[in-house]
């Protein structure tokens, strides 16, 4: 079993959705990222989204496009985002480590480079934000090839004619997006996720993780009790830059700031099926 | 080597021109990019769709644009003899108005309700603006906060049609940022929203159909030269950006070995200089960024570089995909010229030919003015004069050091 599908697993056997928390890979410097990266699973993190940096990130809204500029501006590189999952791995066998950006840098790495040393390092799946299942075999088929799952998003416009071909070649989790827009914008509707996902779940056996748009535990908790995740990333950003001096350094405090935010939003994920049971 | 019947018949039906091209985008979008792909499919088998974009073409743009001799240029030249496809005589003042008339027909056959584009000389925002304006439709304008400040007059025309002007301040403040935005805008407002894009770039069927649209630059241009001069040029040239007006030349000759094709992209500061050009084919190499594969610039990682120019219409770090596989085939020539190239060239065709030229064309012009007299004076060069300078006057001024604010 891979520690994506054994992970979501353990949270299901615990009645509870996954927290899945995005951060940028070297964001605002490689030594906090590392950091936080690490404080993470203690927090209550199940999965760990770690964005690779890129200049033109078109789907994100202002936090994480703002944590991409700090990260490059931070001298942060490929290689240096895998050296950070190595260092992760050598403390943690067991939380999964989903790499998450757009294809140019990988592009420019090389493809094959890049899975090799992704496998190498440790790294358990992959979303690339503009690939499409269209383009499966420039990266999602060799991906699977080395034992990496290719992660892909559904989306509100994702209609059930379209679906199978999502789905298709889809593994370790389903990230459904939950509004139409970017990350860190508008609120989702809990009602209308949950349509969503149980649409989903009727074509597929994978776990579904829900995110773009989640800032609190209290939607942690509501989106948690349909979904087998939740995704939170815009919100930590957010917290990372919330303590940054006026250089845009970070402080002592930065990453317990980002951590003690995971705790809160884990601990909503685990009231999420109490609320619902009652 | 595999030799070509024809260089005319791409893209596959996966949107590629060989390597380049493709649909890199969110999943949000996919189902809007197929859609809209059936919408134009549709389109172009419908003889009411051409009459209607024809009608517009020749009462509301002014089309034919004329192909003009010039003479005194020709002989200060000394060689080959020049003409110029006037596409800066179309309404709003360039090419872009060939582009924003099909897909404005195009987005209300879809039952679009709101338009949004990205413009980085402005040329393609007012001629957005323009159809919005035409057809009673909201427009939303995407434009980097450095081009504001260096297109004024656009800017202030773009208000005056109505359009709603959204300044960009990411990155540098110029067209990737501008595209950036409207994605995320598109993203946001799927249902009603069409996007309108300028060049023929993005992803499939973006550079198809914004080169069908353009091509009646070519296709007027090849029976002008026929009716004037009883053959085809011996050169074409054009200035490239995105690419839109250069495709739009090139593509009803791109089947004929005598005609050579040149295509100027913007030297900037010099190719030399890192980061200062933004000449993506003969100075970058190949990416992936706004929904396809094309040359880029790009540093070692793979972070897009914003590039320079002295012209806002040629900054931007990628090109049409169309433009990338006829390099690497060698069909098309791609040669940069600088700033200072096309200051001069601007300056040269303004006191010769009493023709005030865009920034964007002036590129091609310094090309034509290296290439002309190589060249016998039997010998026939057509270039695209695609945009007027209007827009470009403070900008000049400034360059030149004079002061008429």
């Amino acid at each position: 079993m891979t520690r994506i599908a054994a992970r979501f697993a353990a949270c299901a056997a615990e009645g509870r959705p996954a927290l899945v928390t995005f951060v940028t890979a070297g964001d605002p410097d490689y030594d906090t990222s590392l950091a936080i990266l690490k404080g993470l699973p203690a927090a209550g993190a199940d999965v760990i989204e770690l964005g690779m940096p890129f200049s033109d990130p078109m789907a994100e809204g202002p936090p994480i496009q703002r944590a991409s500029e700090r990260a490059l501006r931070g001298g942060q590189t490929m290689d240096r985002t895998l050296g950070m999952v190595r260092a992760f791995r050598e403390g943690d066998a067991n939380t999964p480590i989903v790499l998450m950006g757009y294809y140019n840098p990988i592009y420019s790495y090389g493809n094959e480079r890049f899975l090799a040393a992704a496998a190498a390092a440790g790294v358990d799946g992959l979303i690339v934000v503009d690939l499409p299942p269209e383009a499966d075999d420039e990266l999602c088929v060799p991906a699977m090839k080395h034992g990496i799952n290719f992660i892909r998003l559904a989306t509100p416009t994702t209609d059930d004619k379209r679906l199978p071909a999502v789905l298709n070649n889809t593994s370790g989790f389903v990230y459904y997006v939950s509004i139409l827009g970017i990350t860190g914008t508008a609120s989702p509707d809990t009602s209308k996720v949950a349509t969503a996902v149980a649409r989903i779940k009727g074509h597929t056996t994978l776990p579904v993780a829900v995110g773009f748009g989640v800032k609190t535990a209290v939607q942690a908790a509501a989106l948690g009790r349909t979904a087998d995740g939740v995704v939170v990333g815009s919100a930590l950003v957010n917290a990372i830059a919330g303590t940054l001096d006026s250089a845009g350094k970070a402080r002592p405090e930065t990453p317990a700031a980002v951590l003690g935010l995971v705790s809160e939003l884990a601990g909503g994920a685990r009231l999420a099926r109490m609320a619902a049971a009652e | 080597m595999n030799v070509q019947n024809t260089y005319r018949s791409g893209p596959d039906e996966r949107g590629f021109f060989g390597l380049y091209g493709g649909r890199f985008v969110a999943e949000t979008l996919m189902p809007l990019i197929l859609s809209l792909e059936e919408a134009y499919e549709a389109a172009k088998k419908d003889p009411a769709f051409a009459a209607e974009l024809e009608d517009l073409s020749t009462h509301y743009a002014g089309r034919p644009s004329p192909l003009y001799f010039a003479e005194r240029l020709t002989e200060h030249l000394g060689g080959a003899k020049i003409y110029f496809k006037r596409d800066e005589l179309n309404h709003t003042g360039s090419h872009k108005i060939n582009n924003t008339l099909g897909q404005i027909l195009l987005a209300r056959r879809m039952g679009k309700t709101r338009i949004i584009a990205e413009t980085g000389a402005g040329q393609h925002g007012v001629a957005t603006a323009t159809v919005c304006a035409r057809f009673g439709l909201p427009c939303v304008i995407y434009m980097g906060a450095t081009d504001i400040e260096r297109q004024q007059p656009n800017v202030f025309r773009m208000k005056l049609l109505g359009a709603e002007l959204i300044p960009v301040t990411a990155g540098n403040g110029t067209l990737k940022d501008a595209m950036n935005e409207a994605l995320r805008d598109w993203v946001t407002n799927v249902e009603d929203t069409y996007y309108l894009i300028g060049t023929a770039a993005g992803p499939h069927p973006y550079p198809a159909m914004v080169r069908d649209f353009q091509s009646i630059i070519g296709r007027e241009a090849r029976e002008q030269i026929v009716e004037r001069e009883g053959r085809l040029p011996d050169a074409i040239v054009a200035c490239i950006g995105g690419g839109s007006n250069a495709i739009g030349l090139f593509h009803p000759f791109l089947d004929d070995p005598t005609v050579a094709i040149y295509g100027v992209e913007a030297g900037g500061h010099g190719l030399d200089v890192e980061n200062g050009h933004a000449a993506s084919m003969t100075g970058g190499r190949p990416g992936v960024l706004h929904g396809n594969r094309t040359y880029l610039l790009q540093d070692a990682e793979g972070q897009i570089l914003e590039g320079h120019s002295i012209s806002a219409g040629l900054d931007y770090p990628g090109v049409g995909p169309e433009h990338s596989w006829l390099k690497d085939s060698g069909r098309v020539t791609y040669v940069p010229a600088t700033d200072r190239e096309a200051l001069d060239a601007f300056q040269l065709l303004t006191k010769i030919e009493g023709i005030i030229p865009a920034l964007e064309p002036a590129h091609a012009l310094a090309y034509v003015t290296k290439l002309a007299p190589t060249m016998a004076k039997d010998q026939i060069i057509v270039m695209n004069l695609c945009g007027r300078g209007d827009k470009d006057i403070f900008n000049v001024a400034k360059h030149l050091g004079m002061n008429i604010g």
